[in-house]
């Protein structure tokens, strides 16, 4: 333990509500909400959907006032056939100013894997062996299913559907199709096959997240991929002050990405959560913004 | 000093990606592209929900 700061060392806060669960709801209920939609079964149609959310927020959820950047990103690869300036600028923009921030403090799905991780059941921890390449399944889904059979994949119609939204995600099942679905008996009684299939994915990956911290943000969300390339050069950093670290490493047991907090803060894999820094007995960890932490890593390696 | 040359690289390369995300976001907005995402936003996507 550092002599100068042993006697700084203090136990964890205690606190009802973190930081970190704060903006979480306050961000999910802003970007859905138009709650009469919910209560209706219709979605929200003014222009506010033209701009896209930085998150995965599905825009036929009823409550959603903005559209989800991956479905844009499909729609205008796979169905108007051209490059996607608005949609890959805005990605853009957000993966420099806020980089996976977005992931660990703004994501509606983000939020129900956290509160289902809460559940009291068996907690698993994926071996390294199978959780470092599983890591980049996720850059495989953007790379695929979001940008090149959208934009290559030919199709009778000459419309690519969105072959992430269809088959994938699980966000979509969970804010849109559930509660349409609840909401509307047309809607049930057409749903078929690619209902049950998409409903044993979100059951999977709800199952899942009950057991391992954040799989589907770990292993096959494409936003997360997009702003994890962008982590490099993100504005909103993780730093931490090697001074003051006593290498107690609760932030490594806390952290829901399982990085390695000490070597590798505010590298590709680290979703900004929050909960190192919250834990920290010396607050050696601290958000900053524009500063690059020296020693971090890029890819999946970042991981333990 | 390698450090130090990284993280001017760092800052640099992110001037231009910053640089390069305004320039496609303002052809998207000349193009209309804002226009299309409005009207796929403001219909029930059936594939997103798992219908169609």
């Amino acid at each position: 333990m550092s002599g100068m700061y042993r006697d700084r060392v203090r136990g964890p806060k205690k606190r009802r509500l973190s930081f970190q669960r704060k903006v979480q709801l306050a961000a999910a209920a802003l970007f859905n909400g138009y709650a009469a939609g919910f209560q209706k079964g219709k979605i929200f149609t003014s222009g506010s959907k033209a701009l896209c959310v930085p998150v995965l927020n599905c825009y036929s959820c009823p409550g959603a006032l903005g559209a989800c950047p991956i479905g844009a990103l499909q729609t205008a690869l796979g169905a108007h056939h051209h490059f996607p300036f608005y949609v890959l600028g805005t990605l853009m923009l957000f993966g420099l100013v806020l980089g996976r921030v977005a992931c660990g403090l703004l994501c509606p799905f983000g939020l129900v894997q956290d509160l289902l991780h809460k559940l009291p059941l068996p907690k698993v921890r994926v071996p390294k062996g199978l959780d470092r390449p599983a890591r980049y399944l996720k850059y495989i889904v953007l790379a695929l299913l979001v940008l090149l059979l959208p934009a290559f994949l030919p199709s009778d119609t000459g419309v690519t559907p969105p072959l992430f939204c269809k088959y994938l995600c699980p966000a979509g099942t969970l804010g849109g199709g559930i509660p349409l679905l609840l909401a509307d008996p047309a809607l049930r009684s057409v749903a078929g096959a690619l209902f049950s299939w998409k409903a044993a994915v979100l059951a999977a990956i709800l199952l899942a997240a009950a057991l391992v911290r954040r799989p589907f943000c770990k292993y096959l969300c494409p936003l997360g991929a997009f702003y994890a390339l962008f982590s490099r050069f993100s504005l909103c950093r993780m730093e931490l002050d090697a001074h003051r670290c006593v290498q107690c490493g609760r932030c490594e047991s806390i952290c829901p990405m399982d990085i390695r907090v000490t070597q590798d803060l505010s590298g590709p894999e680290c979703i900004h959560c929050g909960r190192c820094q919250e834990i920290c007995p010396t607050e050696a960890i601290s958000r900053s913004l524009g500063r690059r932490t020296a020693g971090e890593k890029n890819g999946p390696e970042a991981s333990k | 000093m390698r450090s130090a040359l990284r993280t001017r690289d760092s800052s640099l390369l992110r001037l231009g990606l910053l640089v390069l995300a305004l320039v496609f976001l303002g052809v998207g907005l000349a193009r209309g592209e804002q226009q299309e995402v409005l009207a796929k936003a403001v219909r029930i996507c059936l594939e997103c929900i798992g219908i169609g």
